[in-house]
């Protein structure tokens, strides 16, 4: 029970609580990192930015988004044709034009002033550095030294998962286009900046070790 | 002592080509190496990481046969390499392996072609015949351009994969690279890396690759930890 306390109390010294609220634990798959960078991109302001260069409908939007963004992770359609009422609710894009077929009616959306002063103002701002998942392996690391766990052993296999990650990004730039090549060269530098934190890690157990008590 | 320094205990594979086991290095009161294994398959491509000082370009003098290990037994091809005479060791390391290393490997006297060819006319081979193959692996490492050149009218990309043709051009079947993309930026040290790997593939050169970058280690197929010494095959340990 007093570990336990003396436990809490320093997790709650240690990591501020936006932290955890900003950046909920993910867990470290394959599928994390490619992903997270369409996770985490505007699709709103991105279809916008689609919609720059002329108008199209909504099935156009779809297939261009998933080109060039989807890679992993398609857009549903519902997803595109919820986006864009709200953007015509909105006044950033308006309706150009119907076209009557066999099936329902395609509308035709282009973008209005209005939605070209928000794709100018979301372009010319810079996004909120991330800080990833250090924070979680920092944890585990703190946890495993508390607890009397082999936290090298946990770096090591995180190197090992981490590394196997890279594997299969280094092999998919190899044969990807040059888009799949810039997508995959922003997760691989992120991964390798993990790495370096867990070589670093590695290096300063036994100071951390004594640093938290363990 | 924690499992992440524990050196691997598992044997190695049936049908490696070179393996190390429990090699013990030591200068002076430093032990460099303390219970290092190793071992690789032919066409493997195995990266061997860790911190500086940690012993991973020990480990790989002592693979080569450049240094010999104060004790454990290294086996390439089914021969021990203790048992061999200098004489012997280096014959071997002329036509069974190759060496890329990060700095000053290039003669600065000779052209790239002629440094490529270097290997070759020091076994014997006819300076045209030599050159014929050397600018073939020029071509294949994309630096048949430069072929006229000395290394230092190059750039530090294009010299790496001089040297990286260089160390290949003899056909061997180990390769031996240290930090071989050490002092290349990053787009130059990845098209190095593609070339490297792909070469060795095609030929079904195994390749120990050291190095500290995990976007170089990254293009093998599995890595060795090296801490303190002691190896750890991550593959076979997890």
């Amino acid at each position: 029970m007093q570990m336990r306390l003396r436990l809490s109390s320093w997790l709650v010294a240690q990591f501020p609580a936006p932290l955890w609220g900003d950046h909920p634990i993910r867990s470290y798959t394959p599928q994390v990192y490619t992903p997270c960078i369409v996770r985490r991109m505007s699709i709103p302001h991105t279809l916008l930015g689609l919609l720059e260069s002329g108008p199209r409908h909504g099935y156009d939007l779809k297939k261009t988004f998933d080109e060039r963004f989807g890679h992993d992770k398609p857009l549903h359609y519902g997803q595109v044709y919820s986006t864009m009422s709200r953007l015509l609710k909105n006044g950033l894009v308006e309706v150009d034009g119907v076209e009557a077929g066999g099936g329902p009616e395609r509308k035709r959306y282009a973008i209005t002033e209005a939605g070209i002063t928000d794709v100018r103002t979301w372009l010319a701002t810079p996004e909120k550095p991330e800080p990833y998942l250090t924070s979680t392996l920092y944890t585990k690391v703190v946890l495993a030294l508390l607890t009397g766990r082999d936290a090298a052993d946990l770096l090591d296999t995180q190197r090992a998962e981490h590394l196997r990650m890279m594997r299969i990004l280094t092999d998919r730039k190899r044969t990807g286009d040059l888009a799949d090549q810039l997508i995959c060269d922003h997760a691989l530098f992120h991964l390798e900046a993990d790495l370096r934190w867990l070589e670093l890690a590695a290096a300063r157990l036994d100071k951390l070790g004594k640093a938290v008590g363990a | 002592m924690s499992p992440a320094t524990e050196p691997t205990a598992r044997p190695a594979p049936a049908g490696s080509l070179l393996v190390a086991d429990d090699l013990h290095k030591a200068y002076g009161a430093t032990d460099a190496l303390a219970g290092a294994n190793f071992s690789i398959h032919a066409g493997e491509v195995v990266a061997v990481m860790g911190p500086s000082g940690s012993g991973k370009s020990t480990l790989l003098h002592c693979l080569a046969g450049i240094v010999p290990p104060d004790s454990g037994t290294l086996t390439y091809n089914g021969r021990d390499l203790g048992a061999m005479s200098d004489g012997e060791r280096s014959a071997l390391r002329r036509s069974e392996f190759g060496f890329v290393f990060q700095f000053g490997q290039l003669v600065p006297e000779l052209t790239c072609l002629e440094n490529v060819a270097l290997p070759l006319r020091l076994s014997g081979a006819r300076r045209k015949e030599a050159e014929r193959t050397a600018l073939g692996w020029m071509e294949r490492l994309e630096v048949h351009d430069v072929a006229g050149q000395r290394p230092g009218e190059v750039s530090g990309g294009q010299g790496q994969r001089v040297a990286v043709a260089r160390s290949l051009v003899t056909g061997p079947r180990v390769l031996f690279a240290d930090e071989p993309t050490g002092a290349l930026d990053s787009l130059n040290g990845e098209r190095v890396m593609e070339l490297l790997t792909e070469a060795a593939r095609a030929t079904n050169a195994a390749v120990v690759l050291v190095t500290h970058e995990a976007r170089v280690a990254a293009y093998s197929d599995r890595e060795i930890v090296v801490r303190d010494g002691r190896s750890r095959d991550m593959e076979r340990a997890v």
